[in-house]
């Protein structure tokens, strides 16, 4: 039973992160149906910068509380995710914006890799181990244990969620957006500037993308080039299964993914046998996906669009 | 055909032929880019199918590569036998199967799990489409890196080394031949090989193209609606695409474990189903020619320019190595040319246009 418990909190702390970065593709994907490949890189970079600022900071300010270092770092990467996303959306997305549509696909996939390749020339390589700034001493709850860093991941989840549902829901600019997802011309006739809203939806994404990259970062101690990739994919994946294009489908598909793995990946040696392991826990997340959008076209809570020519 | 166009492929013949032998002697690592860029004209061609006529993004192409590659890996190579006793008994000198019959194998297996692959994701349009295919594709790959127990099959990350090359008509390509005085290196029968499979790939894209059926799938392509309407099966002919470009995939992954000697999972990554997507769209999607320089283009360049780098890399101090050079050379090639050419670098002659645009007489 404790097990059970211990599994679902993983999940849920898995399943928060993939949120944070499922948002930034469905709502890209609702403004200008673009897959953001470049996504979990920009996740990357967020994790990496704050991982050299908390290297320049703590020998600076030894008598620092390692909270307040990793909430500057935490800023710092998110003002450097928003501003490469923002300059990646305007030099390599925009100017594709009415091609073929996997013209930008393939760029946005160039974009992934060149983002992975330069991070490998700025910050080398190897994986760098990441600080533990937060006490270590876990809590017990209901039999299972839940660390300091995984509390502070759900609760920046939580917060970013409630932050956003509030920007998207009564603010201008969430208005913006949202008649832009509908109908980007009448959008465009009521006022709004699509240029405007698209930059600033990507660089919303990258704000979270940056914080997700950070709290991934700290629960899993370690940081490297190509850490955004696969949870850049599950997260999209999750984003597919909640509905693409809907924001709280992305919220919980993402939270349904990361118990799916988690518990999966718990239970899935006792179900079998012992034939498969744990490390199968990468293809849960596919095998899920298929036979939802065999079942449901559309995603968990995605409308059901009529085939348009 | 006019005689101008008969002396220009006869000169493109003549410089295929010829292009190994003067490679060899710079040494056989030129003559096996060469190879490797043809083994990626196959894969591209193949694709192209799928997503250059049908219109259907194929993230996980790389998936079927890799069935051909471990058919042909496990039925060519002592890991069986080694694993299992009661095939040593039946084998006493090792497996063997000749290629006609692991060629069969490969491409029909490749092609049943395109099918296979094709039949649930039917319904998918665009974009969900290529997330499946994906998710297809990462699945194949952990079962390859994890098939290694209880009961090893795969060898699972340590791959299965050990193949052996290619043999047909008493022929063994893995040797050196001496012709007539002139020596052709391994590496070149190879080449030879994989030209003539391309060329036979060339014809049945080319033929496909002009049928019936590939009428059927640029139909579906533009507008499915519309193609259902004109009573086209678009559910067959879906299939049918998927299938075709899955064995497609079969053959050059068969091609490219003899060709390799070893295998594993690492060969085939999802980097690999996304270079091949980029390079039908780099080129030209759906257009013969175009998809063939793509392939060409980013499996060749970034190897030729490796040697290059050298001294680049003294100069940076050992950050720039040879392959992360050739990644950014590959990620800095594909978003530039997407931007420059959106529709590739040698896209199809739009239908329709070139009608509006002749010169009234």
């Amino acid at each position: 039973m404790d097990i059970l418990v211990q599994q679902v909190i993983n999940g849920l702390v898995l399943g928060s992160m993939y949120a944070l970065i499922a948002l930034g593709y469905t709502m890209v994907y609702g403004i200008i149906n673009l897959i953001n490949f470049a996504h979990g890189e920009v996740m990357m970079v967020g994790a990496l910068t704050s991982w050299t600022v908390i290297g320049l900071l703590r020998p600076a300010h030894p008598d620092w509380p390692g909270y307040v270092i990793l909430l500057i770092a935490l800023l710092v990467a998110c003002v450097v995710a928003a501003v490469l996303n923002f300059i990646i959306e305007k030099i390599a997305y925009r100017p594709l914006r009415n091609s073929p549509k996997l013209a930008p696909l393939i760029t946005a996939i160039g974009m992934s890799i060149l983002l992975q390749t330069l991070a490998m020339i700025i910050w080398k390589p190897n994986f760098k181990s990441y600080p533990t700034l937060l006490p270590s001493e876990p809590f017990n709850v209901l039999g299972a244990v839940i660390t300091p860093t995984q509390v502070m991941i759900l609760v920046f989840t939580a917060v970013s969620l409630a932050l956003l549902t509030w920007l998207v829901n009564f603010t201008k600019l969430g208005r913006a957006m949202r008649a832009t997802a509908e109908n980007p011309r009448v959008a465009g006739l009521m006022g709004v500037k699509p240029d405007v809203v698209i930059s600033a939806t990507f660089v919303i994404g990258a704000v979270l993308a940056a914080i997700a990259g950070v709290m991934y970062a700290s629960n899993y101690g370690t940081a490297q080039h190509a850490m955004g990739f696969l949870p850049g994919l599950k997260a999209f994946t999750a984003a597919v299964f909640g509905g693409i294009g809907n924001l709280a489908g992305a919220v919980v598909g993402a939270i349904l993914l990361g118990l799916i793995e988690s518990i999966g990946a718990g239970y899935i040696g006792d179900w079998t046998g012992g034939v498969l392991g744990s490390h199968y826990s990468d293809i849960f997340a596919f095998v899920v996906l298929i036979i939802v959008l065999t079942l449901r076209p559309s995603g968990l809570l995605g409308e059901r669009v009529a085939d348009r020519a | 055909m006019t005689q101008k166009s008969v002396i220009r492929y006869a000169l493109i013949a003549a410089l295929l032929l010829v292009l190994p032998l003067v490679l060899q002697n710079f040494g056989n690592a030129w003559v096996r880019i060469a190879d490797m860029a043809l083994l990626y004209v196959l894969l591209a061609l193949g694709l192209n199918i799928v997503v250059g006529y049908a219109g259907l993004l194929d993230l996980g192409y790389v998936a079927f590569f890799a069935i051909g590659a471990y058919s042909y890996g496990l039925l060519n190579s002592p890991h069986l036998t080694e694993t299992f006793a009661w095939l040593a008994a039946a084998y006493p000198t090792g497996m063997h199967t000749p290629i006609w019959l692991v060629l069969i194998l490969g491409a029909g297996l490749a092609g049943i799990f395109g099918v296979l692959l094709g039949a649930p994701t039917l319904r998918l349009r665009g974009d969900y489409l290529a997330i499946v295919t994906l998710g297809f594709g990462e699945i194949i790959r952990v079962f390859l890196n994890n098939l290694d127990n209880p009961v090893n099959i795969t060898n699972g990350p340590k791959g299965i080394g050990q193949i052996d090359s290619l043999q047909f008509f008493g022929i063994n390509i893995g040797k050196k031949m001496v012709v007539g005085g002139m020596e052709f290196a391994s590496v070149s029968l190879y080449y030879y090989l994989f030209l003539a499979l391309v060329l036979i790939s060339i014809l049945i894209s080319h033929r496909l193209e002009q049928s019936r059926i590939g009428r059927a799938w640029m139909a579906i392509r533009e507008d499915e609606i519309a193609a259902k309407a004109m009573g086209i099966n678009t559910r067959n002919l879906k299939l049918t695409a998927f299938g075709m470009g899955a064995t497609f995939g079969g053959v050059s992954g068969a091609m490219f474990a003899s060709f390799q000697g070893f295998i594993s999972p690492e060969s085939f990554s999802l980097m690999e189903s996304v270079m091949i997507v980029a390079m039908v769209v780099l080129g030209g999607i759906g257009h013969l020619p175009g998809v063939i320089l793509g392939a060409v283009l980013l499996s060749a360049l970034p190897e030729v320019l490796r040697y290059i780098a050298g001294p680049l890399q003294t100069m940076t101090d050992g950050r720039l190595d040879a392959s992360i050079l050739r990644q950014l050379l590959i990620a800095l090639a594909m978003v530039s040319i997407m931007l420059m050419r959106p529709r590739g670098l040698w896209p199809s002659p739009e239908h329709g246009k070139s009608l509006s645009n002749a010169p009234k007489a």
